[in-house]
Order: C-alpha cells, then sequence, then structure tokens
C-alpha cells in the first residue's frame, strides 16, 4: 500500500483548495499546484481539511463491558467520525486506577490502529472519591497519562479534590472533573425543569452542576493547578466559566455535541434513548453553550460518547443506563449548530475539536496545524452532504444514537493517522483487522 | 376517547364526563341484587402490578368482573436493581396471551406510556399508577365523588393538601379538575410542591388556615414520616400542626364542604380520627365510585359503542349462565 498521498483541492480550514503532500506519516508540502510521482492522488475538491479530530472525552467500555464497546469497535466509530485520537474515559471493571489497567488500554488502542487511544486515569481508587490512586505512576506508564478523572462520578470531597489538583501538578497533568453534587443529585432522572415536576422524574438541578464548578474553579485558583470541566450543560456554568477565565485562572471546560442541539422535551416520550448525565437542558441552556462555545468560554467539544447494551436502553426509564453515543455524529452536529448557523468557522472547529483538546490532553502529536512537517493526522470532510442517520449502520457495538431517523449535514470522506488513511470513501480503511482474539497458530512460542 | 387512558391529560373535557355519566350509570349496578353485566364478556383484562396496591388492584378486579370480563392478576414485583423480567418481555408475554387491556401499576414513571408507545403490545393500557406520575383513575373517581356531592364542578374550588411532590394523585387531580372548570389550589409546605408548579395552571398556597374556609372540597393527601428524615418536614408534630385536618379546622369549613382522601390514611398525621369518621368526610364512598369509574373506563376503552346499561338490564336477565 502506497505510503504517500496527494490531497488535491483540499479547502484547509474552509479557505482556498490547496494540496497537501504527504509522506512517510508527515506533511512534507502545502500548496497549490503541487505535483509527485508514485504517490496515490485523492481529490478532495469540495471537501474541508481540518486536523484529525481529537476527543477528550470517550467511553470505550473495555475492560469490563465488552457487550457495549471495545477499544476496537471504539475506535472504528472514532475514525468514522473523523478523530485521530481519543481519550478513554477510566470508568471501566476494572477501573482504570492503575499503571496496569491504563497500559492495557493504550495497547489494545495499538494494537487495533484506528485511532490514538489515551488512557484517562482514575483521580481516586475504584472511583471511590475516598484515596488518590496512584496518580504519578498512571503518569510515569507506557500510556503517559496527563488527564485524570473519576467521570461518571464527581470527586465531590473537597480535600481529595485540593489534593488532586495539587499533586498532578508534578507532571503536568490535569483533573477533568465531572461536576455533580451528589446530594443534590439522588436519584435524579432529568433535568430539574418544569417538565421534571409533571413527569414525575427526580430532578437534577443546575445548582449541582454549578455549584461544584465554582468551587473547584477557586481551589484551582488557590492552589494554582489547571482544571478541565467535563460536559457542561447549562447556562449558569458557561457564566461560571467565563468569570474563572476572567480572573485569569487555568481552567478549560468542554461541551457535549447533544448539549448543543437536544433539550429537556424529549424526556416527555420516556425514552431513554433520550436519559444521558448530566441531562439534556432547556433551550435556554443550549442556546448558552453554543454562545459560551463560539466566544471560546467553552474551549472544546467533547463526545462523551457512551454506548450501552440494548437491553440497558430499552426499558423503564428510570432503570435505564445514561449515555448516548456520539463520535459518529459529532463533526455533524458541530456543522449543523455551530458552523452553519455562523457562530463557528472551520478554523473554530479546527481548535475546538483538535487544537485545544490536544492541548489540554497535553499530547503533542496531535491538533498540530496542516503545515509543513506537522504530523499527517487530517480528516477530510464533506459539508455539502445530508445524510439521515440509521443506528444499525453505526460502527459502534452499541446503538443508542438519539439522531436515529434525523438528517444531519455532513460526512467524513476520509481520515488519516500518521499519513495512514483509517477511513477512505466514507468507509473503514484500516487494513490490519485486530487479530488479537484469533487461534494462535501452532509452535508460537508461549 | 384514545385507546389508552396514560394520563389525566388524555382526557378532553367531552371524554371525561362521558366516564363520569357512564358511571353513574353503572354505580346504580351496586344496588341490585346481581352486580354483573355481560359487556366485556370474552375479553380479558390483565391487571400488571409491579408495586403491591391491594386496594386499587381489587377495585380494577371487581370493576372487570361485574363486566363479565376474564381478569388476570399478574404481579411482577421488581426494582431497578433486583432486575426480574424485563418490561419488554412481560408485555410480550401478554400480548401472546391476548391481553384486550393491561391494567399496569409500576414503581417507575412513564413506565405505562412505555408499554403502550414501544410498539410491543396492541392492547389499551391503563395507567393505576406509574412512580412520582399519574393515577389517572383516581382523579376520575375523585371527579365523580365531588360531582356527586355537589353537581357541575365549574369554578368549585377543591384544596389538595399534602405531599404535592411525591403524588401522582395531586397531578392528576390538578389536570383533570382544571379540564372541569375547578379551580384547584395545592397546598404544602414549600420542600413538598414540585419545582416548576408554577406552570401548571393551579395555585399554591403554604397556608392551610387561608384556604380552608373558602374550599368546596379539601382533598387530603398521605404524607409518609420517613419524609421527615430527607428533611421535607422537621417532625410529624410540626407537620401536624401546619398541614393537618384536625376538628378545629373542619370547623372552619363551609357547611356543604366535603373532606377526601385517597387511602391509605394515616390518622394522627394528615387528618384526625374525629375529621376521618366525620359525616363530611366521603373517603369509603371514594371506594364505592372507585369501582364505578374504573366500570366506565374498561367498557369506554374496550370500545363499548352501545350505552353500557340500557338494554343490558334485558341481557341481564336472559343472559346470566
Amino acid at each position: 500500500m502506497s505510503t504517500s498521498y496527494l490531497i488535491k483541492n483540499a479547502a484547509v480550514l474552509g479557505g482556498e483548495p490547496t494540496d497537501l503532500l504527504i509522506r512517510d506519516g508527515v506533511i512534507v508540502s502545502v500548496g497549490v499546484g503541487l505535483e509527485a510521482s508514485g504517490v496515490e492522488v485523492v481529490d478532495a475538491t469540495g471537501l474541508v481539511a481540518l486536523p484529525g479530530l481529537v476527543d477528550l472525552h470517550t467511553h470505550l467500555r473495555e475492560p469490563g463491558r465488552e457487550d457495549a464497546e471495545t477499544v476496537e469497535t471504539g475506535t472504528r466509530a472514532a475514525a468514522l467520525g473523523g478523530f485521530t485520537a481519543v481519550h478513554a474515559m477510566a470508568n471501566t471493571d476494572p477501573v482504570a486506577d492503575t499503571a496496569g489497567v491504563v497500559e492495557q488500554v493504550w495497547r489494545l488502542g495499538r494494537e487495533a490502529g484506528h485511532c490514538d487511544v489515551f488512557p484517562v486515569g482514575a483521580v481516586t481508587v475504584g472511583l471511590a472519591g475516598e484515596r488518590l490512586a496512584e496518580l504519578g505512576a498512571m503518569a510515569d506508564s507506557a500510556a503517559r497519562v496527563r488527564v485524570f478523572s473519576d467521570d461518571g462520578k464527581c470527586v465531590s470531597d473537597p480535600i481529595v479534590m485540593r489534593r488532586a489538583l495539587e499533586y498532578v501538578k508534578a507532571f503536568d497533568g490535569v483533573v477533568a472533573q465531572h461536576a455533580q453534587e451528589p446530594r443534590l443529585t439522588e436519584d435524579a432522572q432529568m433535568n430539574e425543569g418544569e417538565l421534571s415536576g409533571r413527569l414525575g422524574l427526580r430532578g437534577w438541578p443546575a445548582v449541582a452542576e454549578e455549584a461544584i464548578i465554582a468551587r473547584d474553579c477557586l481551589l484551582a485558583a488557590h492552589v494554582g493547578s489547571r482544571l478541565h470541566v467535563c460536559h457542561v450543560s447549562t447556562a449558569g456554568s458557561v457564566e461560571i466559566v467565563r468569570w474563572a477565565k476572567e480572573k485569569g485562572w487555568d481552567v478549560t471546560a468542554e461541551v457535549c455535541p447533544h448539549h448543543l442541539i437536544l433539550t429537556d422535551e424529549l424526556a416527555a416520550t420516556y425514552d431513554p434513548i433520550y436519559k444521558v448525565n448530566p441531562p439534556l437542558r432547556s433551550a435556554a441552556d443550549v442556546e448558552a453553550l453554543r454562545a459560551g462555545l463560539a466566544d471560546g468560554t467553552i474551549d472544546i467539544v467533547a463526545t462523551d460518547h457512551a454506548p450501552h447494551p440494548h437491553e440497558d436502553k430499552d426499558c423503564e426509564w428510570q432503570a435505564a443506563a445514561f449515555g448516548m453515543l456520539g463520535l459518529e455524529t459529532a463533526l455533524s452536529i458541530v456543522q449543523e449548530t455551530m458552523v452553519d448557523p455562523g457562530l463557528l468557522d472551520w478554523a473554530g472547529v479546527a481548535e475546538r475539536m483538535s487544537a485545544a483538546p490536544a492541548r489540554i490532553g497535553r499530547v503533542t502529536s496531535h491538533g498540530r496545524p496542516l503545515a509543513e512537517g506537522e504530523p499527517a493526522n487530517v480528516v477530510l470532510y464533506d459539508p455539502s452532504v445530508r445524510r439521515t442517520v440509521v443506528a444499525s449502520e453505526m460502527a459502534s457495538l452499541s446503538r443508542n444514537t438519539p439522531y436515529a431517523g434525523m438528517e444531519l449535514p455532513g460526512r467524513v470522506v476520509a481520515t488519516f493517522l500518521r499519513g495512514k488513511p483509517t477511513v477512505i470513501d466514507g468507509k473503514l480503511a484500516t487494513p490490519h483487522e485486530n487479530t488479537r482474539f484469533a487461534p494462535v497458530p501452532a509452535g508460537t512460542p508461549a | 376517547m384514545k385507546k389508552h387512558l396514560l394520563s389525566a391529560a388524555d382526557l378532553s373535557r367531552d371524554d371525561a364526563e362521558l366516564i363520569l355519566t357512564t358511571a353513574e350509570e353503572l354505580r346504580s349496578l351496586a344496588d341490585r341484587p346481581i352486580k354483573k353485566l355481560p359487556a366485556l364478556r370474552g375479553r380479558t383484562i390483565v391487571n400488571l402490578f409491579f408495586e403491591d396496591s391491594t386496594r386499587t388492584r381489587i377495585s380494577f378486579e371487581a370493576a372487570a368482573k361485574r363486566l363479565s370480563a376474564d381478569v388476570i392478576n399478574f404481579s411482577a414485583k421488581g426494582s431497578s436493581l433486583s432486575k426480574g423480567e424485563s418490561l419488554k418481555d412481560t408485555a410480550l408475554t401478554l400480548e401472546a396471551m391476548g391481553a384486550d387491556a393491561v391494567v399496569v401499576r409500576h414503581w417507575a414513571s412513564g413506565a405505562p406510556h412505555l408499554l403502550a408507545n414501544a410498539g410491543w403490545s396492541r392492547s389499551s393500557v391503563i395507567n393505576a399508577g406509574d412512580g412520582t406520575h399519574e393515577h389517572p383513575t383516581q382523579a376520575l373517581l375523585d371527579a365523580f365523588t365531588m360531582w356527586r356531592h355537589l353537581g357541575d364542578l365549574d369554578g368549585r374550588r377543591v384544596a389538595i393538601v399534602g405531599d404535592v411532590l411525591h403524588s401522582r394523585v395531586a397531578r392528576s387531580n390538578a389536570l383533570l379538575l382544571q379540564t372541569l372548570g375547578a379551580e384547584v389550589t395545592l397546598v404544602a409546605p414549600p420542600t413538598l410542591l414540585p419545582y416548576g408548579v408554577d406552570t401548571w395552571g393551579v395555585s399554591t398556597s403554604y397556608d392551610l388556615d387561608a384556604v380552608l374556609p373558602k374550599s368546596d372540597v379539601v382533598m387530603m393527601l398521605r404524607v409518609q414520616r420517613e419524609r421527615m428524615n430527607a428533611s421535607y418536614f422537621p417532625t410529624v408534630r410540626e407537620y401536624s400542626r401546619r398541614y393537618g385536618l384536625d376538628g378545629r379546622r373542619m370547623a372552619s369549613l363551609q357547611d356543604h364542604t366535603i373532606v377526601m382522601h385517597p387511602g391509605p390514611m394515616i390518622r394522627g398525621m394528615e387528618i384526625t380520627a374525629d375529621v376521618a369518621d366525620s359525616d363530611r368526610s366521603v373517603i369509603v364512598e371514594q371506594v364505592t365510585n372507585g369501582v364505578a369509574v374504573r366500570m366506565a373506563v374498561l367498557y369506554l376503552l374496550l370500545g363499548g359503542s352501545e350505552p353500557a346499561v340500557g338494554g343490558a338490564a334485558h341481557e341481564l336477565s336472559g343472559g346470566e349462565e
């Protein structure tokens, strides 16, 4: 297979048509009318070229819930969504709270080869919120963990949070907080608002998120650490992050695609496909999140891709699992909610979905400009087409997409990881199928 | 009428009034020596109870049997923690057995909605209480009881007092009574009123004494003692002092005002024995009316296009095997 590609007439960051010559995993030349021999030519006329997307918040479910997703299937979904790197959340079984588990996930990612997998380490042992996990060991491991999170659970104890924020400074780590005051959200099912009262579903009030974010911003400022806030979902949270940034504090925040487009009205269906944590909020919250993402208060889009097997969603709302798929639809949702309405240009998308998440995760090989000498992590995207989302066509092992049947703009045409296509013509191109479950040939040394 | 009865909001004013007038006809049956009509002969009604409620189950059972339906009681207890057979598999089983209507009581809000809309079954679904959401037949029997005592409910003032936050009875009553033209006031400590209740179209008050003299109906809701452990109120005594209906408060009611309670009552907590047993109390009558209203609902949902009773007396004499 060719290792050199000449991408012709790509609108780099939405700009004028430009050619990109990729050789040996590196962008060797950028310009108009490039010529080269012995290369595979990719016609990118009409396509937008972006640096490969980086997700700071992905649940790959392995180890432990391989019925929902595996590193193999989750990274296929990532590649098809235009991602060249994902951060795998720590709430696996066993929890990724030791060097052993994070190295396992990291190695599985390398073997799969569809995109780079950067494991997130748990902040506390077993996500219990009581004792710090061996953060240093995970940082020093082959997985080189820099992002630590108990996501799924909040590090609610203020002294544990303070210590975590302080401790990770030793290796330039960041604590990514799942901001959810636990006592205010016991058995919470949906956004606390007019509808929760009518539907008789226990409310998850905005204050439970905002109170933790405010506290953590103050803590991070006090100890001079950096804080990342996961899945900001309320207008009030945007205000608090804006205030912290105005103070000059090192606080970053993410928003999920579903919080940019869906609202709590969907809970009236009692269909748990719309059950997610934090919950879908009001239309006013959606508007504030879009504005916050546009003006940079919210630094990044992160998917919170959360696969669940069918039976965990095909049941009563209260009994159902929280979470929805996100990797394969993220870029389309961002186009629909941000680019098409004029809130963000493609350069802005590259910043929010590639450069900024890479910086926050201290990943140096991704999120780079599409320029000479840079790693050839590239996604080619066709913003002109529209497609109807079909759950059964997802690469993810699970089917819990809230967008099934919706028409969304755009399609990922090709994804290049270090100069090799992982997706070409909108289909998975990675040649090496995962073989780790294949029978071991006779005579192989143990 | 819609195919299902999931929420009191499913009922138009015409629907609700049809149910009440049908219930009135059917109620007269209770005074006959043979309390049975052939209207639903050959139809199968399943009482599907995921949560214990003996009084609601026997009320539906009596209603179905008086209409000559075959009744299957299916108790499928299980919580989200101790998952037994899923709601889906239960529904598929009932569908395979050919249930015409499923009366469902469930601990999860929205479970009847799911049963009706997930495509698992073609039966009519009747919500017999779901989580903290709704209990529409309770609201119908309450409205029926008020209607029998007070006539037309237009402009009538109904006070619903107690744990509104956790009450499916309050939600269904708030919806149905507004449909029927009544003015509803929810009375509770602020901790026991739902967030967003100001959008329900009802009045709210924290002061029971101010509301009682203006009310035509006072409906007391059950308040669980355990709520005080979650700081909804400080003590049982303080709750009773501020929101309990006792003899002193009863004296401030107008002569025609009736006192209701969906049961089961906690005497001494939200209502004292002298009030519960007084002439104003229609609590026992609510139970009788419950059977008549549920007969009306089953009859109308299962496609009774003929008058329920008219001509039935003839059939009754000739057709009873």
